[in-house]
């Protein structure tokens, strides 16, 4: 995909610069004059839409960390001080709490996609690989962020998760304590987490660019997960999908506005009003919701080390995704048995979700063991068997044939 | 907007004939009109309502810079000036500035009342400066460049600032040095003989 570049530099400012920094070039060949299968649906906007995210939560974290103090006599309140005395400061912080939620919604949209449409086979998966450490850095992120405020869930999330490391075998009570700065999370791990929390978005930002070029290298995939034949089955990106993508993005915003002004607190935790108390732990602890299908899997294991290899290796394993599938054709639309475990696997993972906010006990520990067994089944058996024992549709034979049948023989429009 | 659409329906069916598939060839044509068309209208309308919502969501992100309601609470401040003899300053702390109070003697009033108002580059009677002439009450600000000038110093016996070398007189006028105006006179009022409400 990456051809000739088509930019003209058309003024003296822009021919002088382009010998020097191309940058309006790069620009032009990336965003504006790209060739884009031109088959994409809106499942393929959330590029656009997390890049909005991204910037959205640096520009009003960096507003934030304008007001905020990362102590602990301090913290609480100046998250309070930020509510009721900073001018807009509420609009600024409801937009960021609730903008980790929208961030990782749409997070989930876009890997479940690329699972979807098999994005993540070759030649993808350097570009599938960035995401998964875009996303593993995402989950840092929020932990991290989520304890900054100081309250009650705060220091008890960060608690629990900071013991997961205790689960090392020999040097796991080190690190749990060389994380803390102290015998416990208290001001020395506010202070360092506040600092990561600052530093991760960028090297987020880092990374979304090399995953920007991973995908500029072989292009886009698209629904049909038939590489792109000829200048037939592209359209440049500008404007076609300049204008789809802000379009999604515009009802992206509906979404997230209603949040922000309507439903605020929906998403976080009352628990979280309350100061941090060392003293007592809340009666029920759950982390945001979109990290609870891990913390389902965390507690399905009824060993401590076992649980942390679980949960670590249920994310870890996206990493491998594209050698444990052995199926040659990438979109689901040809693969009628994956369609359907592909749906069960989204389900799954729904079902993981839900329990991982229930209490630990009875049925839904049992129920969450199985759906422990069916995630890391449904990669490590269910793909790999699948690609040597399933038959696909037949493929058409160019995107351009697969939605315009009747042009496919004389595909001269 | 009747007519708009019909010409751009003519517009399209011109288009489809000649469209290489590359949408520019259409615009081209349009453009050709001299008229506005639909697509002009879109253009203009999305790209306005665009910039609208953006300097709304900007303004938020900018205003929140501004003073703070606990800032703006702090905006007010009442002293007692009942320990203050003759010959004596207090200064005070007010939206994080000194404010100097002066109870000045005879002497300075009577060398800050008797400055021909030519010689100032700061031109201001005393009387202007001090309701109460008795009172001095300024903030202790240098004009230059926001130092704390020393009290009851420099060549006019007023204020002094170590900075870079500006003399104020007794009425905490600019005589001498590098600053452009006099002291600052904060908005002040005495609510008793004895009790003054600072800004």
């Amino acid at each position: 995909m990456s051809g000739e570049s088509t930019y003209q530099p058309n003024n003296g400012f822009t021919k002088w610069m382009d010998t020097r920094l191309p940058l309006l070039r790069l620009a032009h060949d990336s965003f504006v004059d790209y060739p884009t299968p031109k088959n994409l649906n809106y499942w393929w906007t959330f590029g656009g839409i997390l890049t909005f995210c991204l910037v959205t939560q640096i520009i009003t974290g960096i507003i934030l960390a304008m007001h905020y103090t990362p102590h602990v006599d301090h913290a609480f309140n100046s998250v309070e001080h930020i509510m009721r005395n900073v001018n807009h400061g509420w609009l600024i912080r409801y937009i960021h709490a609730n903008g980790a939620s929208m961030f990782f919604l749409a997070v989930y949209i876009h890997i479940f996609r690329g699972m979807y449409y098999g994005s993540y086979k070759a030649p993808r998966e350097v570009l599938w690989i960035l995401g998964v450490i875009i996303y593993l850095l995402m989950m840092a992120a929020a932990f991290m962020g989520y304890v900054l405020p100081w309250g009650q869930m705060s220091l008890w999330g960060a608690t629990v998760i900071t013991n997961l490391f205790g689960a090392i075998p020999l040097v796991g009570d080190s690190i749990a304590t060389w994380l803390w700065g102290g015998f416990s999370v208290d001001n020395p791990t506010l202070n360092r987490f506040f600092s990561l929390h600052y530093l991760i978005p960028f090297l987020i930002f880092g990374v979304v660019i090399l995953h920007i070029w991973a995908l500029h290298v072989p292009g886009n995939n698209n629904p049909v997960g038939i590489s792109v034949k000829s200048e037939q089955d592209t359209v440049p990106f500008h404007p076609y999908y300049t204008v789809k993508d802000g379009f999604a993005l515009v009802v992206f915003m509906i979404l997230f506005s209603y949040f922000v002004f309507f439903a605020p607190n929906v998403l976080g935790h009352a628990d979280n009003y309350i100061p941090a108390n060392p003293l007592v732990t809340p009666a029920h602890i759950v982390p945001e919701w979109y990290l609870l299908p891990f913390y389902a899997i965390l507690r399905a294991v009824p060993d401590k080390l076992g649980g942390v290899i679980a949960m670590v290796g249920a994310i870890f394993i996206l990493f491998v995704l594209p050698w444990l599938d052995t199926s040659k054709i990438r979109s689901a639309r040809y693969r009628p048995l994956f369609k359907q475990f592909f749906l069960i696997f989204v389900m799954n993972c729904l079902v993981l979700g839900y329990l991982g906010a229930m209490p630990a006990e009875g049925v839904y520990i049992t129920l969450a063991r199985i759906c422990t067994i069916y995630y890391f089944a449904h990669f490590l058996i269910i793909l790999p068997l699948l690609g040597l024992f399933e038959k696909p549709r037949e493929i058409p034979e160019s995107i351009s044939a697969s939605i315009l049948p009747e042009t496919a023989a004389s595909p001269a429009e | 907007m009747c007519r708009i659409g019909l010409q751009y329906r003519l517009e399209a069916s011109v288009s489809d004939t000649n469209t290489t598939g590359n949408g520019m060839t259409e615009t081209k044509i349009a453009s050709h009109q001299g008229e506005p068309n639909r697509r002009a209208f879109l253009h203009l309308t999305t790209g306005a309502f665009a910039a609208i919502g953006a300097a709304n969501i900007a303004w938020p992100l900018i205003d929140q810079m501004n003073p703070d309601a606990s800032m703006r609470a702090l905006a007010s401040i009442e002293v007692d000036l009942d320990a203050v003899e003759v010959g004596q300053s207090l200064t005070i702390t007010w939206r994080g500035k000194p404010v100097f109070i002066r109870r000045r003697t005879q002497d300075e009033i009577r060398d800050a009342k008797n400055v021909s108002l030519d010689a100032l580059p700061d031109p201001e009677a005393d009387k202007s400066r001090a309701e109460n002439p008795e009172w001095l009450v300024m903030v202790g600000v240098c004009t230059h460049l926001g130092c704390v000038p020393l009290g009851q110093a420099g060549e006019f016996n007023g204020w002094f600032c170590p900075c870079h070398g500006s003399h104020y007189d007794t009425s905490g006028r600019i005589r001498k040095g590098p600053a452009p105006k006099n002291l600052e006179i904060p908005p002040y009022q005495f609510v008793s003989d004895s009790r003054i409400k600072i800004g």
